[in-house]
């Protein structure tokens, strides 16, 4: 972990902040895009060093936020049949679906495991012949290539009882979503770095010249975080609206395209509805026809299942940046990581937890 | 204990079912004690929730503790559960400052265990007695149906002599907070196994007895107040535990922490904090600011303790404001500062 520490160096991060400083001649409004760089901006404790004039709006970058509640629901359908072995990241499994959470469910006697990977679900699939396994296909363009490769695999070896409840988001659309909204008051973009690892920013591109703003494509450990916030300032402030890498160790411009290849082999783009954005199209993945039987919402007939919100949780509003967490009635008192009222507090990428678990401001006001 | 009572039932009526992270030493663990268990067995003893209870019988004082053990995999990297479930509760004694003495060992099979791993239990259960120098005096063995338990389950119980009282509540402002080396391994090495997952070099357990270190300790230091050893939910749910049972608020350098690279490797990939992974050979100790010199030394003076660490202070009035009683504060390596907050729901399922 060498290489990280260099990321982490204090005195880098110190002087990065002293220019960020020197820069900035008035206020702005930026948005880091990814869940995992909002926990790491209060996990360093970087939040609270930033100049004044920097507001960092937290934005949808949080898989398990956005997977909508129906499909939680649906989730938990699945994983109560008899036959099945429902299959999932470890985050989602506390996420609350309109009445209840995968993890009640195991309680009551449903099978659910918890796994790392795709893969792992489908060796489940191979070591358990008499059930069907289903794996909770969830996350953006980052988990997708191995969803492919496990949808892929189960073909290749014949493993019938293996499938996909495929929920794979893009990140692009959701952004291009958030500009659209007539009262945006983002003005430049930190993009995950591992997204475009896999995707590369081409599409990114577009989006910059179409709303003339700039994004940064930036990694997740402080001293990326304060170089990328460096590089958008100066973008800001110079009035240029372009994308540039600062993840270079990782991200590229085209991306990886050997996981690009295998996305397209298995997934086709499709609408989705993102939970607290609504609706957004052409905003995921849906598995080919030729993939039809293992798309676990056609095999086991839960694609009419429907749910609502719950009233009081503004989940919505912080993904889309609009409100901080602690502008939720909720927040820490009905809605604690214990007793989630929604995503955004469960999970380890989501902003709501995030402000719970390291936000330092909260304890001493 | 004032939250004696039901006087907050949203906690357990949210849960018609127990869940695994009642039992994973975070806050729904501490929902469940305070909630359940407290109000029915509420006594004077029990009221420090400390590793083991203290009581008197004709003048002296017996430290007494139990602890069950259901981890899966049996065997681990450093370790076993017969070795973990002997230490555990030597260890929880040596918390109270107490030298550990004898112990009793529970044994629950399940149907079509193999007698050889049984054997291999038993044995290192032998083993790690006999390093600990305690007697296991008693002990009892049930089998139950095929499917109704997970191969092998231990429970171990204690009594040790206690040679000086050490208390949460005896911790006082300014105290050193030191660990005696570094975090995190057990966890890792359990999630290594079960997982799958394969690293550079091996992960093991730091399973150990500590009393060796703990007799270190009250043999140089006068003013050690209090000793924890971070198990389930690891070093950040062991200090804000104290934190909440001493009221006072605590500051830690995260610089300061050791780490092995392996484990904060591991932890970067499962996406894990090693400050909240299990440790089972590792103490913390809260020593009077002018002992920390002293107690270092006498951590170090003894293999298991060669990293041993001053990792931060309690706080005192001057930061009392920037740290309010209760709350675990960390310094960032960068500057910045954050709360480390109890562990909240389950990390590793079943780890000890
Ligand atoms: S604090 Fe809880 S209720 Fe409020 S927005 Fe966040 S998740 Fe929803």
């Amino acid at each position: 972990m060498k290489y990280l520490d260099e990321y982490r160096d204090g005195d880098k991060v110190k002087a990065q902040l002293k220019a960020l400083q020197e820069r900035l001649t008035r206020p702005w409004q930026v948005m880091e895009v990814c869940g995992g760089q909002t926990h790491n901006f209060l996990k360093s404790g970087l939040d609270g060093l930033l100049p004044e004039g920097i507001t960092l709006v937290h934005g949808p970058g949080c898989p398990v936020c956005v997977t909508p509640i129906e499909l939680i629901d649906k989730a938990i359908a699945l994983a109560r049949q008899p036959q099945v072995i429902f299959c999932s990241f470890g985050d989602m499994l506390r996420v609350p679906g309109s009445k209840e959470d995968l993890l009640s469910a195991k309680s009551q006697g449903a099978e659910v495991r918890m796994v790392y990977s795709p893969l792992d679900a489908l060796k489940i699939a191979e070591a358990n012949p008499e059930h069907k396994v289903v794996f909770f296909a969830i996350g953006f363009e980052t988990t997708a290539p191995m969803n492919a490769m496990a949808a892929l695999q189960a073909k290749q070896r014949g493993v019938n009882n293996f499938y996909l409840l495929a929920a794979n988001m893009l990140v692009p659309p959701a952004i291009a979503a958030i500009l659209s909204a007539r009262d945006c008051q983002v003005k430049g973009f930190l993009a995950p770095g591992h997204v475009c690892t896999v995707s590369g920013y081409v599409e990114y591109e577009e989006i910059a010249k179409q709303w003339w703003v700039p994004i940064v494509v930036t990694g997740f450990e402080p001293l990326d975080l304060i170089q990328g916030l460096y590089m958008l300032i100066t973008q800001l402030e110079t009035g240029s609206w372009k994308v540039e890498n600062q993840y270079r160790r990782s991200a590229t411009r085209q991306g990886n395209l050997a996981a690009k290849a295998l996305m397209e082999q298995v997934f086709s783009v499709c609408d989705r509805k993102w939970r607290g954005l609504g609706p957004i199209p052409a905003s995921g993945y849906c598995l080919k026809p030729e993939y039809a039987d293992l798309d676990a919402e056609k095999v086991f007939q839960i694609e009419d299942i429907t749910a609502e919100e719950p009233k009081e949780c503004i989940a919505g509003l912080v993904l889309q940046g609009r409100k901080k967490p602690t502008e939720c009635a909720a927040f820490g008192k009905k809605c604690t990581p214990q007793h989630p009222l929604g995503a955004p507090m469960v999970s380890s990428e989501g902003a709501c937890a995030a402000y719970y678990q390291y936000g330092i401001k909260l304890r001493t006001s | 204990m004032s939250e004696g009572g039901l006087q907050c039932p949203l906690p357990l009526r949210q849960y018609p079912n127990v869940l695994l992270a009642h039992g994973g030493g975070g806050q729904l663990s501490r929902d469940l004690l305070h909630h359940l268990f407290l109000p029915q067995f509420e006594n004077p003893l029990l009221a420090p929730l400390h590793d083991g209870a203290v009581v008197e019988i004709e003048g002296r004082s017996l430290a007494f503790s139990t602890d069950s053990y259901v981890v899966s995999p049996l065997f681990f990297p450093g370790g076993d559960i017969g070795r973990l479930a002997v230490n555990g509760t030597v260890n929880d004694l040596a918390m109270c400052g107490a030298k550990p003495l004898y112990l009793s060992c529970g044994f629950i099979l399940e149907e079509g265990l193999k007698m050889e791993d049984l054997q291999r239990v038993i044995l290192s259960c032998g083993e790690a007695a006999k390093e600990a120098e305690v007697l296991l005096v008693t002990g009892d063995t049930k089998v139950v149906e095929k499917g109704k338990g997970d191969s092998l389950f231990l429970n171990t119980s204690g009594i040790g002599l206690v040679e000086r009282p050490l208390l949460p509540k005896m911790v006082k402002p300014g105290d050193a907070i030191i660990v005696s080396g570094t975090i995190g391994d057990h966890g890792i090495a359990i999630m290594s196994v079960r997982e799958g997952l394969e690293f550079e070099s091996e992960m093991k357990s730091d399973t150990a007895s500590l009393y060796p270190l703990v007799a270190k300790l009250l043999d140089s230091c006068q003013q050690l107040h209090c000793l924890r050893d971070p198990t389930r939910g690891g070093i950040a749910s062991a200090l804000n535990e104290i934190a909440g049972a001493a009221g006072v608020g605590m500051v830690l350098e995260e610089t300061a922490i050791p780490v092995r690279p392996e484990v904060q490797g591991a932890c970067e990939i499962l996406g894990l904090d090693p400050l909240y992974v299990a440790n089972e050979g590792k103490l913390v100790a809260f020593v009077a600011k002018e002992e920390s010199d002293k107690a270092l030394e006498a951590l170090r003076s003894h293999p298991l303790g060669k990293d041993a660490a001053v990792i931060g202070e309690v706080a005192t009035g001057q930061e009392a404001r920037s740290c309010p009683t209760g709350t675990v504060v960390m310094h960032t390596a960068v500057g910045g500062e954050r709360i480390v907050e109890m562990m909240s729901g389950e990390q590793l399922p079943r780890i000890c």
